[in-house]
């Protein structure tokens, strides 16, 4: 099941995102500007310092990663740009417009699935189209296409209860599409999966992202993982989150599970690992 | 519900075993144990005054019918107009505890602490603010049961998760979207737990209010066979209202069937 098309013509031209429009364009949909942001909760028992003077510039349609230690404020970051949150200083853009109360022109996905348990698999991705009151045929027919691009149509009137973890998670990527957003945003979605189901979804996500034109912000700990799907991967230090690094990631696509075991692939492990070994994440003597 | 798993083997097919497997366990359970209540009230000539005999006490509900009726429809209207009045108050107040800090902080403490009064203790004084009639036996089916309500959907319309809150959020949705759509949704079931628990204390509800003061009704049936000795009456009027109440909670479990298809089985006691 899921096979990907055996023809990859009919994938490529679109497989480098960002070639169609000017790679500088701020106001570009799905473009985000972040820069010098903090910030800093505060509770009764004091301050806690989330992220200090992070600066990150995501280009349409670019599938950028950021990889960092638990705690490290990355899905604080995730929140900042959904607007869901407020940051405490420095400014933050996406498409051209501030970031000053919760954005809605965008997709969220969560680790945990968060499908309505009362709903159908079709009728949680088309929650997306009642909210938003999109035309109801046409939200319909798009709603179908999804499921069927991630081999649910047979799954469309079955409950959540019904569905596996993996089924759950791709219903739930589907209701992040359904409105076509600029911007997709993800935090650890693959992160509650077991490892066959986590390769599956990689691939299935890439294939997605390959036939629209967003922008992905991709949250995870798992350092194969974010090079495997990305164009960039941001690496953070723990707490108070800053960004270390950003590696460019050189590989063709679409990628394939085999490059895992690609020198070049192997080589920015390598690296990466190298980082968080420095910055004190791994210890490996005592 | 433990069952064994279907080996696939055709089990012998026996025709009283077909039989038996017809009936529900637990009606055999019953028909043993009134079986055994009638042979030891026979064998051992146990007067009737002291404990009658099954078959003695449905030959009572028969000759008794036409006084058991209208009474336990006076019951029955207490219970069911109650029960309503405590759904229409602790519904909207668990909403309201929810969406207001003032309510969460001010009014639910003191609704939780109100719990370890005895509600029973009040009823007499509930006889001489509203008299003998039905108001004051509404008003204690109404302060049993509207606190598993009031408690259950409190704790259903919290159990929303910061990330559905978020992702409704990042749809557009509004407040009101938020509620019908998705907090209302998902404690329903915490919702109807409650309203479960409510139907069983409504019934002690009103039995308790007319033992304290009434001219009618199955409560008051039951005190005045009591005073005469009359056991096998006492038993029929017992019967009737243990009767209504499961019937109550049947109807009850058949709606929450209806209003929470995407829930297998509900919660509390399992099904009667």
């Amino acid at each position: 099941m899921n096979a990907m098309p055996a023809n990859d013509s009919l994938t490529t031209g679109l497989e480098a995102p960002g070639v169609l429009t000017p790679p500088h364009d701020p106001d570009a949909p799905g473009h985000v500007s972040i820069k010098g942001v903090n910030k800093i909760f505060r509770s009764r028992k004091g301050e806690v310092e989330a992220l200090r003077a992070v600066d990150l510039d995501i280009k349409r349609g670019e599938f950028v990663s950021v990889l960092g230690p638990s705690g490290c404020g990355k899905s604080t970051l995730l929140m900042l740009l959904s607007g869901l949150l407020g940051r405490t200083s420095g400014d933050i853009n996406v498409g051209g417009k501030e970031i000053l109360k919760p954005n809605s022109d965008l997709g969220i996905v969560f680790q945990q699935d968060v499908l309505l348990e009362w709903r159908t698999a079709l009728d949680n991705v088309l929650i997306q189209a009642e909210l938003r009151k999109m035309d109801k045929k046409e939200a319909l027919e798009k709603a179908r296409a999804l499921l069927r691009m991630v081999s649910l149509a047979d799954f469309e009137d079955a409950l959540p209860r019904e569905l596996s973890g993996g089924m759950r998670q791709r219903v739930s990527i589907c209701r992040a599409l359904l409105h076509e957003p600029p911007l997709m945003l993800m935090d650890e979605p693959f992160g509650a999966l077991d490892a066959m189901t986590r390769d599956q979804l990689q691939i299935d996500l890439l294939r997605l992202c390959s036939e629209r034109d967003m922008t992905v912000f991709f949250i995870t700990h798992s350092i194969s993982e974010a090079i495997f799907l990305s164009d960039r991967v941001v690496v953070m230090t723990p707490r108070p989150g800053r960004i270390e690094q950003v590696f460019d990631i050189d590989l063709p696509r679409p990628r394939r599970l085999a490059m895992r075991e690609d020198p070049k692939f192997l080589g920015y492990v390598h690296e990466i690992t190298d980082i968080f070994k420095n910055l004190g994440v791994f210890r490996e003597e005592y | 519900m433990a069952s064994v798993p279907d080996t696939g083997f055709a089990a012998a097919e026996n025709p009283f075993k077909r039989a038996f497997n017809a009936v529900p366990p637990a009606i055999w359970t019953l028909i043993v144990l009134i079986a055994t209540w009638e042979l030891l009230v026979e064998l051992r000539n146990i007067p009737e005054f002291i404990l009658p005999a099954p078959s003695v006490i449905v030959m009572e509900i028969i000759t008794y019918w036409h006084r058991l009726w209208p009474n336990a429809l006076v019951t029955l209207s207490e219970i069911l107009f109650g029960f309503l009045c405590a759904v229409c108050i602790g519904v909207p107040l668990a909403v309201a505890i929810v969406y207001s800090r003032f309510m969460e902080r001010g009014v639910y403490p003191l609704i939780v602490m109100s719990q370890t009064i005895p509600k029973v203790a009040i009823a007499p004084l509930l006889l001489t603010w509203f008299g003998y009639g039905m108001t004051p036996k509404i008003v204690i089916v109404i302060l049993l049961s509207f606190f598993p309500i009031v408690i259950n959907s409190v704790m259903g319309l919290k159990a929303t998760t910061p990330e559905m809150l978020y992702l409704a959020r990042s749809m557009g949705a509004n407040g009101w979207e938020v509620f019908w759509k998705f907090r209302l949704p998902k404690a329903l079931p915490s919702i109807f737990a409650g309203l479960k628990l409510a139907t069983v204390l409504s019934v002690i509800g009103a039995i308790v209010a007319e033992f304290i003061g009434a001219d009618k009704g199955l409560g008051y049936l039951i005190l005045i066979a009591g005073a005469n000795f009359d056991i096998a009456r006492q038993f029929a009027s017992i019967i009737m209202i243990s009767v209504m109440g499961m019937l109550f909670f049947a109807a009850l479990s058949r709606l929450e069937r209806v209003a929470i298809p995407w829930r297998e089985g509900g919660g509390l006691a399992g099904e009667s």
